[in-house]
């Protein structure tokens, strides 16, 4: 245990060990844990996502120094964090599109852990909360997506609180009690500063706490999908782990100069990501009586959102689409449970998994393209038919896991 | 007590077991108690709530075919005057219409489930939300083909996901949305004053 380690010795850090586990703390989480040799490209994400966590706390400070969570000061305060605030517009394109390079990172680093079968025994905590920092993320990427009070920001608060509606029974109430009006109105609009700014970001970062120490407790796991804990020297340190610093972090700092790159290119160059990252419908200032044309959400939901489009209406109640959308996150809470495999990596399970999991990735891909455009009907059927194999690989996969032929695993990482 | 049980330490078990349980109990109500006022505030003010106060609205200088919105509740309202070839045209709607009569409840208790739907037959007072989600349907009177619908006789269209609207705001089949429209509560004070958000019955 950490507290019981590095006392009594001399110097300042001597001091400091002997009334707070310092040294005991670097050295379990960096200096002395131990992550397997074989990490590759993959293995980026998860630190990019702290990076990028970092970055919208910052910005998101600096932000709310400038910008009135109110009806009537909203939209005029962000044009003048754009315009007249000295490097406002920078401060606040790193927040747009660091909000955007979160869900691609996050996006990323789950299907990292679906590859390798990250969730497996004994990591389905590590997933659980990470999942849960998914959901929380979603909310506070929704909640944010509001205080720029454009059009877009209206409407699309309206129609994602309006979900809410198609609840049986308490449904219209219970929209009303969260936008704290018959409309999205200023109301909404202060509560959801105040859960964008405080509320959640205090869930996530305890939840991220959560994450890593759940991840360091079990170990990390690698692209055999083996436990190097299996195989260790006469210290007790694995054979094919080596210390998380200096190595992991001199590889992820490799990770986050390129990530800055294209990140920075994108604050500096496209910083509306071509109308996805914000969308021009944004840059008029929010109207309840006038609805923009087509109404999308930003990309990272729009997978969802197509599957929610997709599912028509039953007895007069948009309450089928809702619940299948819940579904479709909902569903990635038990892969653990449904992956029943004997090997964790996809290098190693049999043909079924690997094809599954590739078309499960292009379905993902076409219903967040899906969710973007106007449905048309054809379209309509390809997002019914992506929704199916989406639900279809998750139902099946207790069944293919076990059924197929998988190849041996090594016995040590192969690199 | 009936029933003491003594462990080594001479603690007894079943009376702690009772406090604890009682304890909790109690913490729970309590936090209840406290989650009221944090749940509660999240409901309307009572600014919210008068800025819900009915709407009135006068007709008087509403043209055939004119549409007029009046906002109610941060809602748009329409209200349309129909000319008599329109109403006409309602009736023989029937077979292109998810609810021609309006069967699911989207409408006061006073208003006809009739083609016409309203309280007077030449003009139409609808909640301009469309029921798929939330969008606001624009108003397209005129009669022939359109790009959303080589049949249009004229109704509401809505941009967001092509849900079409006759005259009355019930939907056409094959619309996302799965409802007609809403019509408001709201009475005639006078043959020139509309009054939004009140049914007759509570105007005083």
């Amino acid at each position: 245990m950490a507290g019981s380690r590095n006392k009594g010795n001399p110097g300042i850090m001597g001091w400091f060990d002997d009334r707070f586990p310092a040294t005991a703390m670097w050295e379990d989480h960096l200096s002395k844990y131990y992550a397997p040799k074989n990490f590759n490209f993959w293995y980026f994400f998860g630190s990019l996502a702290m990076l990028v966590l970092v970055n919208q706390i910052l910005t998101g400070i600096w932000l709310t120094m400038s910008y009135t969570p109110t009806n009537e000061g909203a939209f005029a305060s962000v044009e003048y964090i754009m315009r007249d605030v000295d490097y406002g517009w920078l401060i606040r394109y790193m927040h747009s599109t660091g909000a955007s390079a979160f869900f691609f990172v996050v996006y990323m680093h789950m299907f990292r852990g679906m590859l390798y079968g990250s969730y497996r025994n004994p990591r389905e905590l590590v997933w659980i909360f990470g999942m849960v920092i998914y959901v929380a993320l979603m909310a506070e990427a929704f909640m944010g997506y509001l205080l720029p009070w454009g059009q877009m920001s209206y409407w699309g608060a309206a129609v994602i609180v309006s979900l809410f509606e198609a609840v049986p029974f308490i449904g219209p109430d219970l929209a009303q009690w969260i936008r704290g009006d018959y409309l999205i109105s200023g109301a909404t609009l202060t509560r959801f500063f105040a859960l964008h700014v405080i509320a959640l970001p205090i869930v996530i970062l305890a939840l991220v706490v959560l994450h890593i120490i759940a991840l360091h407790e079990v170990g990390s796991n690698n692209p055999d999908g083996i436990e190097i804990k299996d195989k260790v020297d006469e210290n007790g340190i694995p054979l094919d782990g080596i210390p998380f610093h200096p190595y992991y972090s001199v590889k992820d700092i490799v990770g986050v100069v390129v990530f800055l790159f294209v990140f920075c290119a994108i604050v500096f160059f496209f910083p509306e990501g071509g109308g996805y990252f914000i969308e021009a419908p944004n840059y008029e200032p929010a109207n309840p009586l006038k609805t923009p044309p087509h109404i999308a959400p930003v990309w990272y939901f729009t997978p969802f959102y197509a599957m929610l489009r997709a599912i028509p209406p039953i007895a007069a109640s948009q309450f089928p689409g809702v619940v299948v959308m819940g579904a479709a996150i909902a569903i990635l809470f038990v892969l653990p449970w449904l992956d029943r495999s004997p090997v964790k990596s996809i290098r190693y399970k049999g043909w079924a998994s690997k094809i599954g999991i590739v078309v499960f990735a292009i379905c993902f891909c076409i219903l967040g393209y899906l969710g973007v455009v106007a449905s048309t009907p054809m379209r309509t059927i390809l997002a019914q038919i992506c929704t199916a194999i989406y639900f279809a690989y998750f139902f099946g996969m207790p069944f293919f896991t076990r059924m197929e032929k998988t190849k041996p695993v090594p016995e040590r990482v192969t690199g | 007590m009936s029933e003491i049980t003594m462990t080594d330490n001479g603690v007894n078990v079943g009376r702690r077991r009772l406090l604890i349980g009682a304890t909790s109990a109690m913490g729970a109500v309590g936090a209840a108690g406290v989650a009221v006022p944090f749940l509660g505030s999240w409901n309307p003010s009572a600014k919210a709530r008068a800025a819900g106060a009915p709407a009135k609205a006068d007709i008087s200088k509403l043209e055939e075919g004119q549409q007029m919105i009046v906002e109610w509740r941060g809602k748009p309202v329409w209200v349309v005057k129909r000319s008599k070839d329109s109403i006409a045209t309602l009736a023989t709607l029937s077979d292109r219409l998810s609810d021609p009569d309006s069967e699911l409840l989207q409408q006061p208790d006073y208003i006809p489930h009739t083609p016409a739907r309203s309280v007077r037959e030449d003009i139409a007072v609808i909640v301009g939300i469309c029921t798929h989600l939330g969008c606001s349907p624009s108003y397209r009177p005129e009669v022939g083909p359109q790009p959303f619908d080589a049949q249009w006789v004229g109704g509401f269209f809505c941009p967001c996901h092509g849900s079409r609207f006759d005259l009355s705001g019930r939907v056409f089949s094959g619309s996302p949305a799965p409802k007609n429209l809403v019509i408001p509560p709201h009475y005639y004070e006078s043959d020139s004053v509309l009054v939004v958000g009140l049914n007759p019955q509570e105007a005083s």
